[in-house]
C-alpha cells in the first residue's frame, strides 16, 4: 500500500525548512539522505518557477539535488535573465516539483539531529527539551 | 471553473476518520471552502499561479481546492501524522500534484519561522478557534500566517472576536475586510456534546499589506 502513495517531500519543499532547536544556529541547509525517490510529471508554469527563483537558496538546492543523483543539467550559478529562459526553467522545475523523496532524513548540519521523511511527508515536530 | 464544480469536486475530499477534539480537527465544508476560495480568485486574483500556504491543513480541503483553482504550488503545514496522511490520500485520489505536505507546529512557528518568513504569496486558513486549554491560539496562526504571507491572508475567526482582531490589526499594521459572515453548523462529532449540532458565527477576513 505505501508503494502507491504519490508522496509530496520535493526539493522546493526541502529548500525551506530549517533546524529550530534550541541553540542551534546554523540548521541550514538540512542534508538531504534519502532512501526512497520517485521521479513524477507535474504541470510546467514557467511564471510560477521563475517567480519561485528568488526565495531559493540555490547553492542549497544544487546540493540537494546532486546528494540524491538527480541535478542532470542544472546549472551551478544562476544566469542573467534566468525569467525568460525556457530550457533553464524546465530544469529547474524538473528538480523543483517532480523530484520526490519518499522515505528519508533530514540532517541539521551542526548538531546531526535527524528530521524524519516518512511517506513523504518531513517532520519537523521537537522534543520539548528541543524548544 | 464554476463555483458550483468547485464545490463538488470538494465534497470528494475524506475527511477525518477519529477528529482529535484537542486540536479541534473538525473539515471546513465543501460548500464553505469553496465559496472562500472562489472568492480568493474571482474577486482578489490570489489563487491561480501564487505560492499558496495552509496552516493547519487537516485532511486538506483547502488545499485541494487551492489545487484545484490553479495555485502554483500549495504547502500544507499541520502538527498531525493522521490529518497529514489523510491529506496525502485525497491528494492521490484527487490526482493534485501541486500539494506539498509538512509536519510541523504552527505555535512554534510563530517564534522561529525561519525561511517561511515572506515566503508565500497568500495563506489561507481555517484555524483552531481556541478552547481553554489553548486560548489564544486563533491569533498565533494569524500573527504566523501574517509573517509568512508577502500579499494576503484569508482567515476565519469567530465573529465574537472581531473587534479583537480589528484592534491587533491596527497594532501590526494590516488591512482587514471582513468579507464575508457565516455560520458554522458543526454536527456533534464528539461525544460530550450535549446538542446534535453547535452553530457558530464565523467571519471570513482578508488580510492584507498596506502598499510597501
Amino acid at each position: 500500500m505505501l508503494l502507491s502513495f504519490r508522496t509530496i517531500m520535493r526539493l522546493l519543499t526541502h529548500n525551506m525548512l530549517t533546524s529550530h532547536v534550541k541553540g542551534v544556529t546554523n540548521g541550514y541547509p538540512l542534508k538531504l539522505q534519502a532512501e526512497n525517490i520517485k521521479v513524477m510529471s507535474v504541470d510546467f508554469n514557467p511564471e510560477f518557477v521563475a517567480r519561485m527563483i528568488p526565495k531559493l537558496e540555490w547553492q542549497a538546492l544544487i546540493q540537494a539535488a546532486e546528494s540524491i543523483g538527480h541535478l542532470g543539467d542544472l546549472p551551478r550559478e544562476l544566469m542573467p535573465e534566468y525569467e525568460s529562459n525556457e530550457e533553464f526553467l524546465k530544469m529547474a522545475h524538473h528538480v523543483l516539483m517532480e523530484v520526490e523523496v519518499i522515505e528519508g532524513n533530514l540532517e541539521c548540519p551542526e548538531t546531526g539531529r535527524k528530521f524524519p521523511i516518512k511517506n513523504g511527508i518531513p517532520n519537523m515536530l521537537l522534543n520539548e527539551d528541543e524548544v | 471553473m464554476r463555483l458550483k464544480e468547485l464545490e463538488s469536486y470538494l465534497q470528494e475530499v475524506e475527511t477525518f476518520e477519529e477528529p482529535k477534539v484537542l486540536l479541534e480537527q473538525y473539515p471546513t465544508s465543501p460548500h464553505i471552502a469553496a465559496h472562500m476560495l472562489y472568492t480568493m480568485q474571482t474577486q482578489y486574483s490570489d489563487v491561480e499561479g501564487k505560492l499558496v500556504a495552509d496552516l493547519g491543513c487537516g485532511c486538506g480541503v483547502l488545499c485541494a481546492g487551492a489545487a484545484m483553482l490553479g495555485a502554483g504550488a500549495c504547502v500544507g503545514f499541520d502538527i498531525d501524522e493522521d490529518a497529514l496522511s489523510m491529506c496525502q490520500s485525497n491528494c492521490t485520489d484527487l490526482e493534485l500534484d501541486s500539494i506539498h505536505l509538512v509536519q510541523a507546529d504552527v505555535t512554534h512557528m510563530h517564534t522561529c519561522p525561519g525561511r517561511w518568513h515572506k515566503a508565500f504569496d497568500t495563506v489561507i486558513m481555517n484555524p483552531p478557534f481556541g478552547t481553554k486549554k489553548n486560548w489564544g491560539i486563533d491569533m498565533i496562526f494569524l500573527r504566523t500566517a501574517l509573517d509568512m504571507a508577502t500579499e494576503s491572508v484569508y482567515s476565519l475567526h469567530k465573529t465574537s472576536t472581531r473587534q479583537h482582531i480589528k484592534k491587533k490589526a491596527k497594532e501590526w499594521n494590516v488591512s482587514m475586510e471582513a468579507i464575508a459572515e457565516l455560520r458554522f453548523d458543526l454536527p456533534a462529532m464528539y461525544k460530550f456534546h450535549k446538542h446534535k449540532s453547535v452553530d457558530i458565527e464565523v467571519d471570513f477576513i482578508r488580510f492584507s499589506f498596506p502598499s510597501k
